[in-house]
């Protein structure tokens, strides 16, 4: 008799629940007045401080339209589902905001491997993923060499970095020849160097050395002498934080004192703490943006960030903005909140002028746009110059 | 390239080729120490010389202790931790087939990365400047101070070993075991508190290595053993796994080795003469460059 009661008061309790949370989904659904964008983010896990500047970018382009009146008398609204930085939850995370808050268009996550695991997702659900941030070529193109319809993204590619070091290596610093040192255990370096010693060659320079290390080496004195034995008058460092670290420093204790270059791996305060700011100085690399940028467009965004939420924006609340932006851009023009529509006025993208540049699709869905040089001087980043495609 | 400036790379090499061959020296005297006493491959060891540069980086930089005193408490800490991994996860499998404790140890390696990853999380961490590297130019061959040092303490420290295992009581109880392990047992040594000493000798000399290098290289992470202990593992090997002054000669050896492969050759082949040293040896000359050929009782 009890046992009974006992199990009645369970199913009930249980129907309570379903219907709390069923109401709950009901106040996400789309009102009249709302769109809305799905955000999969790295909340929280590895990368978070990556996943919630570009959530930040991308809130903070949303409230200034809103504020604006919104497109077509309609707000936007970003549903945040966290990925937790690994691709299985990214995978889930999109299959909620679609399936379950009916999001018209989905932003995010940040890195390349966590956008792979979506992308079939959104094809299967014919809703469009744009990405801020996720530089692997392999994101907007598939393994068939075919372009992923339902894919885009906000930032330039990895090998656009190598030509525009090359091009800065060889006008701004004059160089005529150089060595090149990359990390044979990542695609991202060896890709990145290619490029570099293609375009270095085009525009008249000379490679005189190409030595490799691994991820997790510390000593790279060996080569580091063997470089400096063929006197170039760069060296190209494609490769992350930790590694060029220690290969600024040991270079600069052996005596070679030439620019060193890089690309968007060097970016990161650990370099500093790792290398030494004296041993940086000379050191160049390329990023998406530069908060010292005195462009006006950058200092405004640079301003409004820092009021929203009192910090001072990366590269990567930079992109999440633009992201934003475009995704506006392409409401406004397919003027219909249908993720077809969306698709097509997305991958039209043309002269969009955001906060990291002036913003062309091209067919890959990749934008074509400029990347900025950044100059070490005594432990800071400074703004050096603007480099376009 | 002309004569003079090959002369000059060539000292520029060996330099550099010596400062890291110490460091392998110093991992692989541990290894070789514990291989000789109860025949084991401790693969556990290069993560204690992980272990060391993080007890080395939180004196240090936490505590504020100078050089000297935050080695001295890192070779201590790693003492322990060595006895601690000894009395769980070895002494039990004393009597177990090789290759369990084999798979024993692979598993401590895997414990103790992963385990520190979680605790100290896998960003890299950099050392304080605990003392200046000052850089020297001699004729054309740059040395570091730091160099010098680690030079010098590896060189300290292998004097005291050598002195502890053929000077002292437990010295002849190590090796006495090493030789006849139930023979030293009859003569009533006590062979667990001898192993157990053994395992913490061979954990500070690692931790030393680890402190040496976190101020050298100035970055320290979880995973930074791994490798530093597989070469240092091929120097043992190439020295003659089980032959203390082996070890030390197998570590310059192959610093030596890679510099030179690296200078000379390619940067790409280094790993992989490292390696093929270690196939050439265990074909050619299995005890090692300074093993005798001795047949395994079976």
């Amino acid at each position: 008799m009890t046992r009974k009661w006992k199990s009645l008061i369970g199913i009930m309790l249980i129907g309570i629940m379903i219907a709390v949370v069923t109401a709950g989904c009901g106040g996400t659904k789309p009102q009249a007045k709302e769109i809305l964008i799905g955000g999969n983010f790295e909340m929280t896990g590895g990368i978070a401080n990556f996943g919630q500047s570009t959530a930040n970018g991308v809130k903070l382009a949303f409230k200034e339209i809103n504020s604006k009146g919104g497109i077509q008398g309609k707000q936007l609204k970003l549903v945040v589902a966290d990925n937790k930085s690994e691709p299985s939850e990214a995978a889930n995370a999109i299959t909620k905001l679609i399936t379950q808050d009916k999001v018209v268009a989905v932003l995010g996550p940040v890195a390349s491997s966590n956008v792979l695991a979506t992308v079939q997702i959104g094809k299967d659900n014919k809703t469009p993923i744009l990405t801020a941030t996720a530089t692997n070529p392999k994101v907007t193109v598939g393994d068939d060499g075919k372009v992923r319809e339902y894919v885009f993204r906000a930032c330039f590619i990895d090998p656009f970095q190598g030509t525009v070091m090359a091009n800065f290596a060889a006008k701004s610093l004059k160089a005529k020849t150089a060595a090149v040192y990359v990390d044979n255990s990542s695609d991202y370096s060896k890709g990145l160097a290619e490029i570099f010693e293609a375009s270095f060659i085009k525009n008249g320079g000379k490679i005189v050395a190409t030595e490799a290390f691994l991820q997790k080496d510390q000593d790279f004195k060996a080569a580091l002498t063997k470089m400096k034995a063929t006197n170039p008058d760069v060296i190209f460092i494609p490769a992350y934080y930790q590694e060029v670290g220690l290969i600024v420093k040991q270079a600069r204790e052996l005596g070679m004192n030439m620019p060193l270059l890089g690309t968007d791996g060097w970016d990161s305060p650990k370099l500093v703490e790792i290398a030494g700011a004296a041993s940086l100085n000379n050191g160049f690399f390329s990023n998406h943006y530069s908060p010292e940028d005195k462009d006006p467009r950058i200092q405004k965004f640079v301003a409004d960030y820092k009021k929203e939420y009192n910090q001072v924006p990366d590269a990567l609340a930079a992109l999440g903005y633009d992201a934003g932006l475009m995704i506006i851009d392409a409401l406004k023009r397919a003027n219909s909140t249908e993720p077809a529509k969306i698709k097509e006025a997305l991958a039209n993208t043309k002269n969009l002028q955001v906060v990291t540049g002036i913003l062309t699709l091209d067919s890959k869905h990749n934008p074509v746009k400029s990347a900025a040089v950044i100059e070490m001087k005594n432990g800071k980043q400074l703004f050096k110059e603007k480099v376009n495609p | 390239m002309d004569f003079a400036s090959f002369l000059q790379q060539l000292g520029q090499q060996l330099i550099n080729g010596i400062s890291l061959g110490s460091i392998y020296a110093l991992i692989a005297l541990g290894y070789t120490m514990i291989y000789g006493i109860i025949r084991l491959i401790n693969f556990a060891h290069g993560d204690i010389y992980m272990l060391g540069a993080y007890f080395g980086y939180f004196a240090t930089a936490i505590l504020k202790m100078s050089f000297i005193p935050s080695l001295i408490i890192a070779m201590v800490l790693a003492a322990i931790t060595g006895m601690v991994i000894e009395r769980a996860a070895y002494r039990p499998l004393r009597s177990a087939p090789r290759i369990a404790v084999l798979i024993t140890a692979i598993g401590v390696s895997l414990f103790l990365e992963y385990g520190s990853m979680l605790l100290v999380t896998p960003q890299p961490r950099t050392f304080p400047a605990v003392f200046p590297a000052e850089i020297y130019n001699v004729g054309g061959l740059v040395l570091n101070s730091q160099q010098i040092v680690i030079l010098a303490v590896s060189l300290i420290l292998m004097l005291v070993l050598n002195y502890v295992v053929h000077y002292t009581k437990s010295g002849k109880a190590m090796r006495a075991v090493s030789y006849d392990t139930d023979a030293a047992k009859l003569m009533g040594i006590d062979v667990d508190k001898v192993i157990s000493f053994t395992f913490a000798v061979g954990s500070a000399l690692a931790a030393a290595a680890g402190v040496l290098v976190g101020i050298y290289y100035n970055s320290i992470d979880p995973l930074m053993g791994i490798m530093p202990g597989l070469k240092a593992f091929v120097a043992a090997v190439l020295g003659g796994i089980g032959i203390i002054p082996g070890a030390m000669l197998g570590g310059v050896l192959m610093g030596v080795i890679e510099a030179l492969v690296s200078g000379f050759f390619s940067s790409t082949f280094r790993d992989a003469a490292a390696f093929g040293i270690l196939i050439l040896i265990l074909l050619f000359r299995p005890s090692g460059l300074l093993g005798k050929n001795v047949r395994e009782k079976v």
